[in-house]
């Protein structure tokens, strides 16, 4: 069903297939000015990611005791914290790490999670029950605290919080490969390639991975939201990420002891940058489902 | 009944033995010496030579699994660094205060989202409906620590209607007896209104901050089951028998509509145990998430893992629990069992 419902991947008419999408696309965009939106939010994000240290204000690192706690003004809109440091510039600078451990867990978690599951659904047998069994054992935690356990365990790196994060990931992941590969596995076009003669590992490559790519992107986009609360959840707590560095959940801890002394924009502000972000993966994810399955949509 | 329970007890067995081998994994995978880790930072080598020792960590590995399986059993999970206390005595003593807090947190958000998913189901494209539908995506995308800060500055710093957020009861107040550790409900044994109160001022926010995290996902599931269940030809024939609108929605489709919400509570459990932890952090609760936070940043690593594991069993017990809930809501899943 969902894989002629994919015409991009088509592979007999791959050029006016990949048009089709793309006309199909701008059609959604236009008619759900939301998913528009949420892709204007997403360059602002990448803009910042990428060329955020040039284009603030102030050293992110650069304190100045004579303006610490100063409210939001003209010279310093978001406010300063406790050491003077301008709050804008540093979440805005926060961007590229926040971004960056999202990015690298879903990548990790989408090729491992993603290759574990097709070859679960594809060959059946051994390698589904021991990937069944693997995803079974982490989904028996509550997730966020086994990201806690694994953090602890390795070490407090902001490395091991990308591998902790893709870990608790993995099962969606690769239940989601699983089952479609699994439906795909007697289907008329992987019949036909394993009777010209192609050995499996090209026909996982060739005919499935390319038909089960679009609703991984879909899984991507919507985890990426998950993955940047789980990061910064985690750093909140005081793992990975270590002051000084700017990076939204740390800044939203330093700001947690102001609060109840009425200084409400050191934490504000970098917690509505984490919100606009998980938000816009969100909206995006949702917008990028109606287009790869328009059936699912609700 | 006995049959059922123990067929479901029989299939958390490996996901209870997946649960002991991670965490076995988790307290041998320490970078560098786990023995040096234990014996904190100002040891001298041979107080690590004993801990070592007394570890079994010169041991194989296989015989080392045995030996932590054995602990288990018999509940001790190591001693904390920090509290000077066995583990297993300091998660029992902070039990009840994070089981408080998850369990007002999760009623509370159940009071709310099911009447909202089912008058959203009832009533398509109206004004409640769009406000479920906010509820949902906004709810998914708000960091809960952010949350409980929001409500903190808003109904402690600004409206003062909320207590400090430091802990279950302010320093001056003294708990009730314990009866069920539950303060709420110990205040009221003892008819004590005066502690109730103040017990249920210190609760509003982080439950409230709890609540809101648990709406989304409870919401969203209750508006697709009873919209599913509301198509259901059942249901048409109810309506078409001449019952009333009350009884179809209340008596045919809500009990229907609970099957798929009952599972969803499992994956809501799951997150609400992660995000027990944050709350605990930005209110000071003297829970269990408070304690491993605490223990984390000292480096103390048994109450870290005691509480992964101990989060882990509970987790198991819930969903266990869930299980024969399902067969109690739905009499079919008893009949096939």
């Amino acid at each position: 069903m969902s894989a002629t419902g994919s015409p991009a991947l088509a592979t007999d008419r791959p050029r006016s297939g990949i048009s089709a999408t793309l006309s199909h696309a701008a059609s959604v965009v236009a008619g759900n000015p939301v998913t528009g939106f949420a892709f204007a939010l997403l360059l602002g994000l990448v803009a910042c990611a990428a060329f955020g240290p040039s284009l603030v204000p102030y050293d992110p690192l650069a304190s100045d005791t004579s303006a610490a706690l100063q409210a939001p003004s003209l010279a310093h809109p978001f406010g300063t914290d406790q050491l003077g440091r301008d709050i804008l510039s540093r979440v805005v600078v926060a961007a590229r790490l926040d971004l960056a451990i999202a990015v690298f867990s879903v990548a990790l978690v989408f090729v491992a999670g993603g290759l574990a599951g097709i070859m679960a659904g594809f060959f059946g047998g051994w390698t589904d029950r021991i990937v069944g069994r693997l995803a079974d054992t982490i989904m028996a935690f509550p997730l966020f605290v086994l990201a806690m356990g694994i953090v602890a365990a390795l070490g407090n790196t902001v490395g091991n919080i990308v591998l902790a994060t893709a870990i608790i990931n993995f099962p969606l992941y690769a239940r989601l490969a699983r089952a479609e590969a699994a439906q795909r596995r007697n289907a008329g076009f992987v019949l036909a390639a394993r009777l010209t003669g192609n050995t499996d590992l090209r026909i996982v490559l060739t005919s499935i991975l390319p038909n089960i790519l679009p609703i991984m992107m879909v899984q991507m986009s919507l985890t990426m939201g998950y993955a940047i609360l789980n990061a910064a959840g985690l750093s909140f707590i005081g793992l990975g990420v270590r002051p000084p560095t700017p990076e939204w959940g740390i800044m939203v801890a330093e700001g947690a002891s102001f609060i109840v002394s009425g200084e409400w924009w050191i934490a504000l502000f970098p917690g509505l940058a984490l919100m606009l972000a998980v938000f816009c993966f969100n909206l995006i994810g949702d917008g990028l489902r109606d287009i790869v399955d328009p059936q699912r949509r609700t | 009944m006995l049959r059922t329970l123990l067929d479901r007890l029989a299939t958390t067995l490996p996901a209870l033995a997946g649960v002991v081998v991670v965490s076995f994994l988790l307290t041998r995978v320490l970078p560098g010496d786990t023995a040096a880790y234990f014996a904190g930072p100002a040891a001298t080598p041979q107080a690590i030579a004993q801990i070592r020792t007394e570890l079994g960590l010169d041991r194989p590995l296989p015989e080392q699994f045995a030996r932590y399986v054995a602990d288990l059993a018999r509940g001790d999970l190591g001693r904390s660094l920090t509290t000077g206390q066995p583990v297993t005595a300091d998660l029992g003593a902070r039990l009840p205060a994070s089981a408080e807090l998850t369990l007002f947190g999760l009623v509370l958000s159940l009071l709310v989202a099911i009447p909202l998913g089912v008058a959203a189901a009832l009533r398509q494209g109206s004004l409640v409906d769009h406000a479920c539908r906010i509820v949902a995506t906004a709810g998914v995308s708000l960091p809960v620590f952010f949350t409980g800060l929001l409500l903190v500055y808003a109904f402690y710093f600004v409206l003062g209607w909320a207590p400090a957020p430091l802990g279950r009861l302010d320093a001056f107040a003294s708990p009730p007896p314990t009866r069920t550790g539950f303060f709420l409900l110990d205040s009221l044994i003892a008819g004590d209104l005066e502690t109730f109160r103040a017990a249920l001022g210190q609760i509003a926010l982080p439950g409230l901050t709890l609540a809101i995290f648990a709406l989304a996902p409870i919401a969203r599931i209750t508006r697709a089951a009873m919209l599913a269940v509301l198509a259901a030809d059942f249901v048409r024939t109810a309506r078409a028998a001449g019952l009333s609108s009350r009884r179809v929605v209340v008596t045919y489709a809500l009990r229907n509509a609970m099957l798929p919400v009952v599972t969803t509570l499992g994956m809501v459990f799951s997150f609400l145990l992660g995000a027990n932890v944050l709350v605990e952090k930005v209110f000071a609760w003297p829970g269990v998430g408070s304690y491993a936070v605490e223990a984390l940043i000292a480096s103390d690593f048994a109450p870290v893992q005691g509480f992964v594991l101990a989060m882990a069993l509970l987790y198991t017990v819930l969903n266990l629990a869930i299980d024969l809930a399902y067969g109690l809501i739905d009499p079919r899943v008893r009949a096939t069992a």
